[in-house]
């Protein structure tokens, strides 16, 4: 693994451009959690050009539905879900403006398409590290879908959230990499 | 004859709920840390180096290792001389799992219909439980919380005897293969042979409860579990996916009798917290 990273959320091209599969990346700021059912009706607002309940532009989008907070935490523990149920929703969102995703588990042709398109990442965290992720969590507030219990949207305040560059800007993709370099036939 | 109120067996599935997202076994955390010093891959050594500690502080902060603290899965062995008294055996186990995901701060994952409604029964009820009859006046209860990211990757098929055993092995491997890093490996890879239908998916799941050092009681199926491990792990997915040789950390089998026209074989594909918890009462 290469030297860290240090990203401060809302993201600019400048950020996204230098990042390469492999490098590993600690994010701070404001990001934002959803995953299917909110991803669902986030993407029925775009389709009738209504506003989104975050400003989505630079933002980062993490695919996570945490635990219940213990007394005392600002979250219980609060891993990344697989990707790929994303997947059918994405381009929408980073046609309006979405710059990272953070998730686990490879992406689709599409999603990496559109990731190239809109000069976007993905970012792998690591799945069921729930309690590690967790402690770089600072506080968390419900923002929409309070129905939707840990599928509800979230605004997180997180420092030095670890993760790892899958897909660049360029297309390139770690899951593809990293299994050709181990493969034994 | 021996009665047992259902009543008391509330507080043991709510403690086994919470124990089993809490404390993953040791058998799982010996298995990773010995094969993290046998991976090859500097990603994949330092992904399961966070894994480690992320399991030592899920039981010193007495968090969940995972946020998806899983459908409770819940194995009941039950003696065929207890007689239970006192209301709905079902029911009971049913609120221990409310208790256990409301006290323990575990998430409520389950939703009320599968496709049309999809609303959350906020207290991750029902719990889906087997029942076997034992010889015996005691109640075994295993409480087996399992992941949708793992169990997404699961898949049952009807194979032909003429498949024959490198037809079986072919399958599994290209089951964990087409996975990829979805499952979040380190896996446990449950498989399960003969039965039908729905048997052998049983089979599958029932498979991963057995211990990380425990071999196969059957030593031709030993040698089996181990060809497919080795074939696993030659995949280059490693931990997460990332690449590594790091992918499976077990292959348990475990089979029965079948149909002489059928061959069946599932598999059930189980995340690096594999997480079960027992107690007999």
């Amino acid at each position: 693994m290469s030297d860290v990273i240090r990203l401060q959320t809302p993201l600019t091209d400048e950020d996204v451009a230098q990042l390469k599969p492999g490098d590993k990346v600690l994010i701070s700021g404001k990001i934002y959690t959803g995953r299917d059912a909110a991803h669902k009706r986030l993407v029925e607002l775009l389709e009738k050009n209504q506003e989104l309940p975050f400003d989505i532009k630079d933002q980062i989008i993490y695919y996570v539905g945490p635990a219940p907070a213990p007394p005392g935490k600002p979250i219980g523990s609060a891993g990344p879900t697989t990707s790929y149920r994303m997947d059918p929703y994405t381009p929408a969102l980073l046609d309006a403006g979405l710059k990272a995703m953070i998730g686990k588990g490879p992406r689709s042709r599409s999603v990496i398409e559109s990731m190239i398109k809109n000069k976007a990442v993905y970012l792998a965290a690591i799945g069921g590290a729930a309690v590690v992720i967790a402690e770089s969590i600072k506080k968390s507030r419900v923002i929409a879908y309070e129905d939707l219990g840990p599928e509800a949207i979230r605004e997180l305040l997180v420092e030095d959230f670890p993760c790892i560059v899958a897909n660049d800007i360029h297309g390139n993709d770690i899951f593809i990499i990293g299994k050709q370099k181990y493969r034994e036939e | 004859m021996r009665e047992v109120d259902v009543k008391s067996i509330i507080p043991v599935v709510k403690k086994l709920c919470i124990d089993a997202n809490y404390y993953l076994g040791e058998d799982v955390i010996a298995r990773i840390r010995k094969m993290k010093e046998e991976e090859i891959s500097p990603t994949a050594r330092e992904v399961l180096s966070i894994l480690l500690e992320n399991y030592e502080l899920a039981a010193s902060e007495k968090m969940p290792i995972c946020q998806d603290t899983g459908i409770a899965v819940i194995f009941i062995e039950l003696g065929q001389d207890v007689h239970l008294t006192g209301g709905d055996f079902y029911e009971a186990i049913n609120e221990g799992v409310r208790q256990g995901y409301k006290d323990g701060y575990l998430r409520k994952s389950m939703v009320s219909d599968p496709i049309i409604e999809r609303v959350n029964t906020k207290d991750n009820t029902p719990a889906i439980i087997y029942t076997d009859i034992v010889s015996g006046d005691k109640i075994r209860i295993t409480v087996a919380p399992k992941g949708g990211g793992s169990e997404n990757m699961s898949e049952v098929k009807m194979m032909k005897a003429a498949d024959g055993i490198k037809g079986v092995i072919d399958f599994v491997v290209d089951r964990i293969d087409r996975s990829g890093g979805n499952p979040c490996p380190p896996l446990v890879v449950g498989v399960g042979l003969g039965g039908n239908f729905e048997q052998s998916a049983l089979l599958a799941k029932k498979s991963l409860l057995r211990s990380l050092d425990e071999p196969n009681p059957d030593p031709k199926w030993a040698v089996v579990e181990q060809e497919i491990l080795t074939r696993i792990n030659k995949l280059g997915i490693g931990p997460q996916g990332l690449g590594g040789r790091t992918t499976a950390l077990a292959v348990h089998i475990l089979h029965k009798p079948c149909h002489i026209a059928s061959m069946p074989v599932a598999v059930n594909v189980q995340c690096h917290a594999a997480r079960h918890k027992s107690i007999e009462i």
